[in-house]
């Protein structure tokens, strides 16, 4: 163009260019907790089999629960990642609507836990190291759920993961939703992607219970301490694994590959460890969570009943 | 008892007359009564800061957190209970009643001690956000020990209502669990399911009868006979009375 007119733009276009790359990186520094929500939950951010695909070089999908279904809001299966086995576990969402409908919105059922807890057991028993995903609104609240034990699901999970004689490496890749999440999440080492977020209610729920209102979200989302970086501040999570400018959807390949170095160094350090020094390794991480304090003397009048 | 003597429906029990009801008289040592909760994650909303809901709470109820724990006997066996206080705050989970749950299992696991749960909550405590959810892992992991470890003997009673994340930790993990009648039991609560899914909730669908039935608990035990059977339960495990033997 430059030829044909004699005009030159092109100092002027590189320095928008510039103008707009600097406040892009500004605007993605300074996203509010509800701005990452938005970006956890984005309909184009990769998904778990997406991850799993990019970082394994062999991979076998397994299903069931061996009791009358395969959810497939739980994807499970064996991979190997730089020549050795693990066994990966993980929610998985949709791509589009009509995946999301049968994925069932990754919120799993009583089943999908119960698949996730064979493979587990699985994994122990054949010594694969265990990958988990997190990315899920919360376990699937329906009456059905609930006859199966959707609760009792969950806490056996809870309860047999820290028996598991081989290493645990969670990442939460998108949004993890109470329970829900965490059915799958009692690791060693526990990763948040940095938009990810993790949370006790989702700040929907928490503003209709506190403040009548699911208007109020955004500031749901601010008090309740969602972000990944408020996760590593409360020791909850043990690193915040980097997104590429505007979010993981903007290069999932790239995502992945952060993914996969920090599971890679994670597993390099909980391997050299004996079996007893690895569980009570995963029992130390959550024993000391919580904030209390003890000793402080109690205002007598409130005692007087 | 707090049953009403027309209908037999039952009205929900403090802590201190459960545990009076539980517990021989003059048997009962509390733990950790002192402990309190540090407003980790500073949740303040507008209307009242969480530390003054606790307070406020604290005054009404004259407890300091929404479980007590302790040891004590049962028909002369020793034991090592907790029981969760709907009143305080609807008998959330936050970092308190985890650590305390945690060190009474903890102290059981030690002391080779049976355990008994009563659960009584709406799940887990929000203000304390992801902390309290992390409360359901450390408890499980201590169970992990007692349970698997130790191979020792845990039941968990659960009373009305039983929601969330108690649910979906120590309230289903019993060796044996018990439910009173009649209770409300859940992991997503009636309004969270017709939120979610836009229908109604049949009456009656999350009633322990119902849920008995589609094998959720071991036994519905009426008030006045939860002692008796707990002790029967303890002697059929090998937990003896302390004169005995």
């Amino acid at each position: 163009m430059a030829d044909d007119t004699g005009l030159d733009f092109s100092d002027q276009i590189e320095a928008l260019e510039n103008k707009y790359q600097q406040a892009l990186k500004d605007l993605y520094i300074r996203l509010t907790p509800i701005q990452r929500l938005t970006i956890a939950r984005h309909p184009n951010r990769p998904t778990v089999l997406d991850h799993i695909l990019n970082i394994t070089e062999k991979w076998v999908e397994l299903h069931g629960d061996r009791a009358g279904y395969d959810d497939p809001a739980i994807v499970t299966g064996i991979g190997s990642m730089n020549g050795k086995s693990y066994m990966f576990i993980g929610q998985q969402k949709g791509r589009n609507t009509k995946e999301n409908i049968f994925r069932n919105f990754a919120m799993p059922t009583p089943h999908g836990y119960r698949k996730a807890l064979r493979m587990m057991k699985y994994a122990d028993h054949h010594g694969f190291p265990i990958i988990t995903f997190v990315d899920t609104p919360g376990a699937f609240a329906d009456l059905k759920s609930e006859e199966l034990g959707q609760g009792e699901a969950i806490a056996q999970n809870l309860r047999t993961m820290f028996g598991l004689k081989v290493p645990i490496v969670t990442v939460v890749t998108g949004e993890g939703g109470s329970g829900g999440a965490l059915a799958i999440a009692c690791a060693n080492k526990l990763f948040m992607l940095e938009n990810s977020a993790f949370y006790v209610a989702s700040p929907e729920a928490c503003a209709a219970i506190l403040w009548k209102s699911s208007q109020q979200a955004p500031k749901a989302a601010e008090k309740l301490k969602i972000t990944a970086q408020e996760h590593y501040r409360l020791k909850i999570a043990d690193g915040i694994i980097p997104e590429p400018l505007g979010g993981a959807h903007s290069d999932p390949v790239w995502t992945s590959q952060q993914i996969k170095l920090a599971i890679t160094q994670a597993m390099e350090e909980l391997t050299k460890m004996d079996t007893e020094e690895l569980l009570r390794h995963r029992m130390l991480k959550f024993r000391s969570l919580g904030g209390f304090q003890e000793g402080v003397p109690v205002d007598p009048q409130k005692n007087a009943t | 008892m707090n049953i009403c003597e027309q209908c037999g429906y039952y009205l929900k029990i403090s802590s201190s007359d459960r545990i009076e009801l539980s517990v021989d008289p003059g048997t009962w040592d509390p733990m950790d009564d002192g402990m309190v909760s540090l407003d980790p994650i500073e949740f303040h909303s507008e209307e009242e800061p969480y530390k003054d809901r606790i307070d406020s709470y604290q005054k009404k109820t004259g407890l300091t957190e929404a479980v007590q724990t302790g040891t004590g006997q049962l028909n002369g066996i020793p034991v090592a209970i907790g029981v969760m206080d709907f009143q305080f705050m609807g008998g959330s989970m936050g970092s308190v009643v985890g650590e305390k749950i945690t060190r009474l299992i903890e102290y059981a696991t030690n002391k080779l001690l049976p355990l008994i749960l009563v659960c009584a909550s709406g799940g887990a405590r929000m203000q304390e956000g992801s902390l309290s959810l992390m409360q359901m892992a450390k408890i499980s992991s201590a169970l992990y020990d007692y349970q698997s470890n130790k191979k020792l003997f845990y039941v968990s009673i659960l009373t009305s209502p039983t929601t969330g994340g108690v649910t979906a930790s120590f309230g289903m993990l019993g060796d044996i669990i018990i439910a009173e009648p009649n209770a409300y039991i859940a992991f997503a609560g009636k309004r969270v399911i017709e939120q979610t899914l836009n229908k109604t909730v049949p009456e009656g669908s999350q009633a322990a009868e119902y849920l008995f039935h589609k094998g959720l608990f071991d036994p519905i035990v009426p008030r006045n006979l939860l002692k008796g059977v707990l002790s029967e339960l303890f002697q059929l495990h090998a937990f003896f009375p302390f004169n005995k033997n």
